[in-house]
């Protein structure tokens, strides 16, 4: 019973923990050489992902690990490396993992083009039955004699009610 | 004691359930008056005896009884009174008692507005809610009890609640989230219904769009509310994050948005109407799988409840049969439903299907893109990541589309539309616009193709809907249109209109913020200022400060424009006692045209602290447009004709031979 | 045509019922390592118990060996050393890196608590586990004779988790490295 109770907290202040990572936010004062750079450095750190937290991106995780990556980047580009050269660095070490960007390969044709091949053929079917619609509006066979009175009819009794 | 009434009270709301979920059904079936009849009380003593526990529960809360371990686990005695009570909904078995309650209180609002249903529709309809309500209520005495108790070593004290709850915000965005949820039930109640009926006739979707609109309106303010929450809470500014959870809560207001407009065309043309049955299955569906992704541990994310496999395997059965189970009645008895109703291609028929084409191509790349990394996991072993990148790229060409085809859509007429006629309606409009959004791209900071088609699309869909109300009133009241033909349009055009106007608001708020916003994090002293955005932020230092449960640093923050003082901002950094959780809470003036926003980061030593300093444009539109859209909901839902008997019993008798 | 379109969404949705099953019980958390079937990160770095002597990837090469990723402020680091003491003892040829650490802190529990490590590398600012992909302590590598990296382990390290997956892999590696 102890045991469990004990269990119980730790697994909460865990929890809690990991929740109040995330109302800390990870700022910090660091000077850039441009404002190109501090854009992207910003980009960047949106993009990687805190290997550690409970999908975070770097920029917003106060994790030692965030703060590390996040000191890299810096480092790297102050190094005058590329933006591509940067994510290839930490993909190297972290795998794909590490990129809120998942990359265009075999493993995720899937995943890219799906939605556009879904909207195709819905775009086919949608066709197809508005197609069917229209034949069938002109091919609407005109009222029948007892349809036309019928018609009159209701036409005069809903007449009257307006009155 | 109390707290086992409360298991008693969830052990005969659940008996009540199984007696609601199965005679009224059978008596459908076997025409048996007296079963069927049987719905509203079992629903009525369902909702009585799950107040009841729901009472029982907050009264633990509110007396500090930490004898029961969800309140040890979420409460304290030092958390202020509103807390406590939030706090009931503030993990995971609370919240599936409110869940379970709000399903009742649904089923019973819907057995008093249903009395004018044929008798096996409403029994049916109540039955199948029943089903729900059977399987929550048994999910939560098998798995969740939230009135387990810690005897006889009851803790002195509580855990707290965690503190990012402890916020208004978080007070009121789980129940509107479960309202919309369990609303969604009632459409998918009436789709099974109709289902079992075998038939669907135009009143059917009279009598299911009201609550529908009702649940949509609920979801879209309490995602909205999350939204909000998000931004002012968690410290720097941003307000979406395409988590898993937030995508679960998104999908069914996609879908759902479907539905609604769906629901329309069935109801004034009979038409689409296996494809409407189907969105409401899937609309209710999204709701049960965002239950589950939040409550099983398979997804990451901060959102998430505290995980356990045994309610995932639950919770999945759950979704077979209930999820499973409809989509098998669908493609069973779809046939019996469908219907060949005419339209030509340009119609607003062929506008809405386009407007759902659009939709659910939308909720089905955001399932996609969130279960993606499971998918490969468990296909392969290898782990990626889906995040902003994908879903804004696939997202926002979507809704463009969506944008310009409900500009379109308002205008055309229903069956048969003269194209050349709508191109004289709109033409003038367009141009407008198009100078417009060409004048907001010259004007820009930068992306100016961006900020030019937000633009357009935006003025583009009010000018429009403008266009219509002026083309109708005049129309229906020639000569005095103003006076006479403004109130002649029902309350559902207006909500149909302020909800479009919503939702081109909430597209200009979201991307005129993302290109102007301006932020720097920088080292301020006491008596430092920066120049930013033409506004001067001089940094004043900080003070301490006690609140009921935390402790905090406040710093203030003065800000000028020119010479004039614009506002004067409190970032604060708080630790709260019992969880030593720090958190931040941003100053923030909000401004309709421009939110101020300063948060604070570290301390650096010698008085001096890390500052990130905010210039977020436009940023309260994506919120306002959000609630633009629910209130158009609402007010579409009041529409008189909802609640009005057809005046004459020829046209009632007529409008139920419907095909 | 239109009854398999009819059924599709039935079929879709079980597919997906399936794949949730199998995600209750994978780990999202859980991460493999990138480095796997690649060389240990080339560096330079001070040995923590003599500063002076510069410690590099040729140090490591030679034969198969665990490295451990350690720091005297990971209280998991703590839990898992008795274990890696009875496997130093037994012969299992372990390294260690020393994460950000303090070198005084660092010398003086291993004085206390027993050195299973042959060789000990101070990496104070943490950049050759930045190299590995470590995102926190405690991390073990194994790496075969030339070097390579075979597998990554994240955690604490206990007898079933030697038996079970280590164990295997390090004895393959020393009937590999057998001339």
């Amino acid at each position: 019973m102890k045991t469990w109770l004990a269990a119980l907290i730790m697994g909460v202040a865990l929890s809690a923990t990991a929740l109040s990572d995330m109302a800390l936010a990870a700022i910090e004062a660091h000077e850039f050489a441009s404002d190109a750079e501090l854009a992207r450095y910003r980009h960047l750190a949106d993009i990687l992902r805190c290997p550690k937290c409970q999908n975070q991106n770097i920029a917003e995780s106060n994790s030692p690990i965030a703060a590390d990556l996040r000191a890299e980047v810096r480092r790297m580009l102050a190094a005058g490396h590329s933006d591509q050269q940067i994510i290839q660095f930490m993909v190297e070490r972290y795998g794909d993992f590490v990129l809120y960007q998942p990359p265009f390969d075999v493993r995720t044709i899937l995943l890219w083009l799906g939605p556009a091949g879904l909207l195709m053929a819905g775009a086919v079917m949608l066709g197809s039955r508005v197609a069917r619609a229209r034949r069938a509006r002109s091919a609407a066979a005109p009222l029948t004699e007892t349809e036309c009175q019928r018609l009159a009819q209701l036409l005069r009794s809903t007449d009257t009610r307006r009155k | 004691m109390i707290p086992e009434l409360g298991v008693l009270s969830l052990g005969l709301a659940l008996g009540l359930a199984a007696v609601q979920a199965s005679l009224p059904l059978a008596g459908a079936r076997l025409n048996a008056p007296r079963w069927m009849a049987l719905a509203g009380p079992a629903a009525w003593g369902q909702f009585v005896f799950l107040t009841a526990a729901f009472a029982i529960l907050a009264h633990a809360f509110l007396s500090d009884d930490f004898s029961v371990a969800y309140v040890a686990r979420n409460s304290n005695s030092a958390l202020p009174w509103y807390y406590k009570l939030s706090a009931v909904w503030g993990a995971h078995e609370g919240s599936l008692l409110l869940w379970a309650w709000m399903l009742a209180a649904w089923t019973c609002a819907v057995c008093m507005g249903s009395r004018k249903l044929p008798r096996t529709l409403r029994a049916r309809v109540i039955a199948v809610m029943g089903m729900i309500s059977v399987g929550f209520v048994l999910f939560l005495i098998a798995t969740s009890n939230p009135f387990v108790r810690l005897l006889p070593e009851t803790p002195p004290d509580g855990n707290d609640l965690n503190p990012l709850l402890q916020d208004l915000g978080l007070i009121f965005h789980p129940p509107m989230l479960y309202m919309g949820y369990v609303g969604f039930s009632v459409a998918f109640a009436f789709a099974i219904g109709a289902l079992l009926d075998g038939h669907i006739d135009a009143a059917w979707a009279r009598w299911s769009r009201p609550w529908t609109l009702v649940a949509w309106a609920f979801l879209g303010s309490g995602i909205a509310l999350g939204s909000w929450w998000a931004y002012y809470e968690l410290g720097w500014g941003s307000w979406w994050f395409w988590d898993p959870v937030e995508n679960a809560s998104f999908m069914p207001w996609l879908v759902g948005t479907a539905l609604i407009h769906s629901l329309a065309a069935t109801e004034k043309r009979g038409v689409f109407k296996s494809w409407t049955v189907l969105l409401a299955i899937a609309a209710f569906s999204l709701s049960l799988l965002g239950t589950f992704l939040v409550r099983s541990g398979v997804l990451t994310s901060v959102h998430a409840f505290a995980t356990d496999p045994t309610r995932g395997v639950f919770i999945l059965c759950f979704l077979l049969l209930v999820v499973g189970g409809s989509l098998a009645l669908y493609a069973f008895r779809a046939p019996a439903i469908s219907s060949r109703v005419p339209f030509s291609a340009l119609s607003r028929e062929t506008l809405l299907l386009v407007n759902n084409l659009l939709l659910s191509v939308a909720a089905a790349m955001i399932l996609l893109g969130t279960l993606y990394p499971l998918l490969l996991d468990a296909l392969s072993g290898a782990k990626l990541s889906v995040g902003p990148p994908y879903f804004n790229t696939l997202f926002i060409p979507l809704m463009a589309v969506l944008m310009a085809a409900t500009a379109v859509g308002v205008v055309a007429r229903w069956k048969y539309t003269d194209g050349r006629w709508m191109v004289r309606m709109l033409w003038p409009s367009l141009m407008v616009c198009l100078i417009l959004a060409s004048g907001a791209a010259v004007l820009a900071p930068s992306s100016p193709w961006a900020v030019g088609g937000v633009c357009l699309l935006a003025t583009f869909i009010m000018a429009g809907g403008l266009r219509d109300i002026a083309d109708k009133c005049r129309h229906l009241s020639p000569g005095l249109w103003l006076s006479r033909g403004l109130p002649a349009l029902g309350r559902s055009y207006w909500g149909m209109q302020l909800a479009h106007a919503g939702l081109a608001v909430c597209a200009l708020g979201i991307v005129l913020n993302s290109v102007g916003s301006i932020e720097r994090d920088l080292r301020m002293g006491p008596g430092d200022a920066i120049e930013l955005g033409g506004y001067r932020f001089v940094f004043e230092g900080t003070v301490g400060h006690v609140g009921p449960n935390y402790t905090a640093e406040r710093g203030q923050v003065s800000v000028w424009r020119g010479d004039r003082p614009a506002a004067v901002l409190h970032p604060e950094k708080r630790v709260y006692h019992v969880q030593q959780a720090p958190m931040t809470e941003a100053g923030i003036q909000a401004g309709l045209t421009r939110d101020l926003f300063i948060a604070l980061g570290e301390p650096l030593g010698g008085g001096a602290w890390a500052v990130r300093v905010h210039i977020k444009p436009f940023v309260r539109w994506i919120w306002i447009g959000a609630l633009m859209m629910a209130l158009g909901g609402l007010v579409a839902a009041a529409d008189r004709r909802y609640r009005r008997a057809p005046r004459h019993p020829a046209a009632a008798r007529t409008l139920a031979q419907v095909p | 045509m239109k009854t398999l379109l009819r059924i599709l969404p039935l079929i879709l949705f079980l597919a997906i019922a399936v794949l949730l099953y199998r995600g209750l019980y994978l780990d999202p958390t859980h991460l493999p390592s990138a480095l796997v079937g690649k060389p240990f990160p080339e560096f330079s770095l001070p040995a923590l118990d003599e500063p002076a002597r510069r410690l590099t990837r040729a140090d490591i090469l030679g034969r198969p060996a665990l490295v451990n990723v350690w720091a005297t402020w990971c209280p998991s680091c703590r839990q898992e050393h008795p274990v890696l003491n009875r496997l130093a003892q037994a012969g299992v040829v372990i390294h260690g890196v020393n994460y950000k650490d303090d070198r005084s802190t660092a010398q003086r529990w291993l004085r206390s608590l027993h050195d299973p490590y042959r060789l000990n590398i101070e990496d104070a600012a943490g950049t050759l586990g930045l190299d590995l992909g470590v995102y926190g302590a405690p991390e073990t590598f194994v790496i075969d004779a030339h070097g390579v990296v075979r597998d990554k382990y994240i955690g604490v390290i206990d007898d079933a988790v030697w038996r079970e997956r280590l164990e295997p892999l390090y004895t393959t590696l020393l009937e590999e490295a057998r001339p």
